[in-house]
């Protein structure tokens, strides 16, 4: 009954994003920022999957995105734009970035964890600025976006905001799957208690590769639909601060469940939008209402409903 | 079961383990007593293998788990109980329980069903949970059991991996009187049903329980036998001459 | 590349390396005695610089502006840890990124809000326009041997408080065990609230050494900062004398290999994917040597030992 509570700010998120092209939110340019924003959701889902499901604190997660991203560009380059083809390379591509780094990153804990993440990711951003081939420094403007089947579904902006939320929609089902099944536990008895969980007879390593792997997939997928999105991929997008903006998101949204990171990235993404309409100096609202947040907000976005409760019960 | 053959172990120069042999028999319950810093529970974490040795061998039926790490002795079937609770404090009792079930249960690389429902696993746990009495907190997260309470689940969770051995480092520290007889019964329940062995400061507790005892002072074993071999045994008293907390007549510390 | 080059190569590298100590050493007592990860550490670079700039223009002299910024960027530092940071000392670590961060966003908005956007330059001291003569007809300049040399003797300075003084005794022994330490007694929020004023304070000095040769500009803090927490994770976390020579290591490996790397490549390579392939492996290479420092030392290589 509890667990069923829990989900329900997601649903009715997911549901809102569904029905917001009908709503009066279908104006190409609020459909670019919708689809913007559950892209980078998709990826925030899967940080933290990783972070809050495994304690596994990534600062390269934008690293996954960008070997995703290119996957397309180098692809487009050579004329294949199928994504029946482009989608599964995308993907391999960052599982195996994942595996190969995480492979020695997993090695390490707490913050060093955080650190070689964070350098595995600038190796990434490096060798994306020396793609002479590809632009470097300035980035690769696609043809075009990929098809499906030789269909140009992913043009069609209504079209297109619904793959995003269909992969959105996926990305939270089965990272919450993951959790519930005896590998999620695994995974979250480690992060509880390593000790305990190797006291058990679980060693910690495989299942953490295993589970950054699965985010690093994940992250590619973000980083195809990203690409498509902004039909434009820069070295920039791989960059610390991105990598930072997407645990950030996680933070901000909470933690103890994977609605957080949906919420957090969400509301990031929106809130930055509309403050920048505000005023030109936004950023330093921004910065004020992060401090804020960390400061009366100790579980993050997805603990407000708590919060409250517990404040009306007191009195 | 267990034997132990010449274990080593320095730290800085000082011997912890000082040339410790000794043979735990298959369903016999072992305790190891001895003053303050006399390396029992470095002694224990020789045996789980969270420490490494300087020397020696660890035979578990038979085999040498000497150089095999703690996860991999675990899955022969070493169960252990920390001396500072170990538990993990955002899974209820019975999920704590049922994922010291699934270690024993297969490979836990299984993605796709919710654990949470699998019937094979609850009822094992909430066997384990029952042999404790705990199966009416199944559902309370472990973070917000009393004291008393964790060191009843983590000897559920113990149970739940079906050992072959019982490792318990002190299971009555920091329980209060009534919380002491509780966990004393339910371990004596266990006596014939598990091998075990544990480290122990409350005398009475391990006079009343042990079929055999050791005595570790300073690293070395200075005695083994049954409890009234112990009792009398003249080094043994020196050992803990000058030791207020422990005196062997059996009262309470 | 001659040898001369590489000289001055080298000199610029122990330079860059200074400067990283300098914010290097706030950000690993900060952090090994507080267990407190503080991004907002590079700000306090940048401030130092901005406030260089702006006494500077003010008084006509760049020894009045470091006298001026100096106890400036230690204000900023107190008030920064009264409103935002010792709210946070109980906090996990993602907590205190988070809010950091915010500070970062503030400061850096904050100061093109109040100085522009555009780059500001601070004129070099007028005792150290010249240069000293390192073979015919090159000069090295004076001003960035008296970088090398200030910031030597701070590291002296430091290396003297921290080993010598009660109150470096108090931090190391925080380093090691902060709880013991205020067990015995020693208010632990004032010491707390020192070496955050200080480490700020060095952080600004860096930043107003550097003013005179970079442009000083909103964000200039943000790419050290990442280059100071390498330098952190390579020495091992809250040793001073780790930070040190991590510091000088990344330097010359960040400028060596800046002017090496391309010529490196054109040996494999046609020059133009030579220098841009060589520029990327350039900057690369203190992530290389971090990536594989932490995977076979793990704790950096001057461990503080924690009890």
């Amino acid at each position: 009954m509890q667990r069923w509570k829990q989900e329900v700010p997601a649903v009715l998120l997911l549901a809102g994003l569904g029905l917001a092209p009908f709503i009066g939110f279908g104006e190409g340019y609020v459909l670019t920022l919708l689809a913007r924003a559950m892209i980078l959701a998709m990826a925030a889902v899967s940080l933290s999957f990783i972070v809050g499901g495994a304690g596994l604190v990534s600062l390269g997660h934008a690293a996954m995105l960008g070997f995703g991203a290119y996957a397309v560009v180098i692809l487009d380059d050579l004329q294949i734009v199928e994504a029946m083809v482009v989608l599964p390379v995308a993907m391999l591509a960052a599982a195996g970035f994942a595996l190969v780094t995480g492979a020695i990153a997993i090695r390490t804990s707490g913050v060093h964890f955080i650190m070689i993440t964070l350098a595995f990711g600038q190796m990434a951003y490096f060798t994306a600025t020396s793609l002479s081939g590809y632009g470097g420094d300035d980035g690769y403007t696609l043809y075009a976006r990929s098809e499906v089947n030789g269909a140009r579904i992913l043009s069609d902006r209504l079209g297109f905001h619904f793959i995003c939320l269909g992969a959105l929609t996926l990305t939270w089902l089965f990272c919450r799957m993951l959790l519930a099944s005896r590998f999620g536990r695994v995974l979250r008895a480690v992060r509880g208690n390593p000790m305990r969980a190797r006291a058990l007879g679980f060693s910690p390593y495989p299942y953490r590769l295993v589970a950054y792997v699965i985010a690093g997939a994940i992250g590619g997928a973000a980083g195809f639909l990203f690409a498509n999105a902004t039909e434009f991929v820069a070295p920039a997008y791989i960059s610390w601060q991105r990598s930072g903006e997407l645990l950030f998101m996680v933070i901000l949204g909470g933690i103890s469940g994977l609605h957080g990171a949906l919420l957090g990235a969400l509301g990031f993404v929106l809130l930055e939008e509309w403050l920048s309409h505000q005023w030109e100096h936004w950023r330093i609202a921004f910065g004020v209402l992060l401090i804020l947040a960390v400061l009366f907000l100790p579980n993050g976005l997805a603990g407000i409903p708590n919060q409250v409760a517990r404040m009306f019960r007191r009195g | 079961m267990l034997s132990l053959r010449g274990l080593r172990k320095n730290f800085g120069g000082l011997a912890v383990t000082d040339d410790v042999t000794l043979d735990v028999s298959p369903g016999e319950i072992h305790a190891i007593i001895g003053p303050n810093g006399a390396g029992k529970t470095t002694l224990i974490n020789e045996i789980s293998g969270v420490l490494p040795l300087d020397a020696g061998q660890i035979l578990f039926d038979g085999r040498d788990v000497t150089r095999l790490p703690l996860h991999r002795r675990a899955r022969l079937g070493l169960a252990r109980s920390f001396q500072i609770t170990s538990i993990i404090p955002d899974f209820s009792a019975l999920e704590n329980t049922a994922l010291a079930v699934q270690a024993g249960d297969g490979s836990s690389f299984r993605f796709f069903r919710p654990t949470a429902s699998e019937a094979r696993l609850n009822t094992a746990a909430m066997a384990a949970l029952d042999s404790v009495g705990l199966a009416h907190r199944a559902a309370t997260p472990a973070g917000a059991m009393s004291h008393g309470e964790k060191r009843q689940l983590e000897l559920a969770i113990a149970l739940a991996t079906q050992p072959r051995l019982l490792l318990l480092d002190e299971p009555l520290a920091g329980a209060g009187p009534e919380e002491t007889e509780r966990l004393i019964g339910i371990l004596r329940s266990f006596r014939g049903r598990y091998t075990i062995m544990l480290v122990e400061h409350d005398m009475q507790a391990v006079f009343a329980l042990a079929d055999r005892i050791s005595v570790l002072v300073y690293g070395r074993l200075i005695a083994t036998g049954g409890p009234e071999l112990i009792r009398q045994n003249p080094e043994v008293r020196a050992a803990y001459l000058g030791e207020d907390d422990i005196p062997l007549s059996g009262a309470p510390c | 590349m001659s040898l001369t080059l590489l000289l001055v190569q080298g000199l610029n590298g122990l330079q860059l390396g200074i400067l990283l100590f300098l914010i290097a050493a706030g950000l690993t007592l900060v952090f090994g005695v507080m267990d407190f990860i503080n991004l907002a550490h590079g700000v306090q670079y940048m401030l130092g610089a901005y406030f260089a700039a702006h006494f500077a223009a003010a008084t006509d002299s760049f020894w009045l502006a470091l006298l001026l910024a100096l106890p400036a960027t230690l204000l900023v530092g107190l008030v920064l840890e009264f409103l935002v940071f010792r709210h946070l000392y109980d906090r996990d670590h993602m907590a205190q990124v988070l809010a950091t961060f915010g500070v970062i966003l503030i400061l850096n908005d904050g100061v093109r809000w109040v100085f522009g956007s555009a780059p500001l330059q601070v004129p070099m001291p007028e005792a150290l326009t010249g240069g000293f003569p390192i073979m015919d007809g090159l000069l090295y300049p004076h001003y960035r041997l008296a970088i090398i040399a200030g910031g030597l003797a701070t590291a002296g300075l430091l290396w003297w408080l921290v080993e010598r003084t009660k109150v470096g005794m108090l931090i190391r022994a925080g380093a090691t065990n902060a709880p013991m330490v205020a067990a015995l007694g020693v208010d632990i929020r004032r010491l707390f609230m020192v070496v955050f004023g200080f480490g700020a304070m060095l952080a600004g000095f860096a930043g107003v050494m550097a003013a005179p040769i970079l442009s000083v500009e909103p964000g200039m803090g943000d790419n050290l900062l990442i280059l100071a927490f390498v330098v952190i994770v390579i020495g091992g976390i809250g040793s001073v004398r780790g930070a040190f020579l991590a510091a000088l290591l990344v330097g010359l490996v960040e400028t060596l290999g800046r002017s090496l790397m391309p010529d490196v490549m054109r040996l494999f390579l046609d020059p133009s994917s030579a220098r841009q392939v060589g520029a990327a492996l350039a900057s690369m290479l203190v992530y290389i040597a971090m990536a594989a420092i932490l995977a076979l030392r793990p704790a950096g290589l001057f461990p503080v030992r924690t009890a």
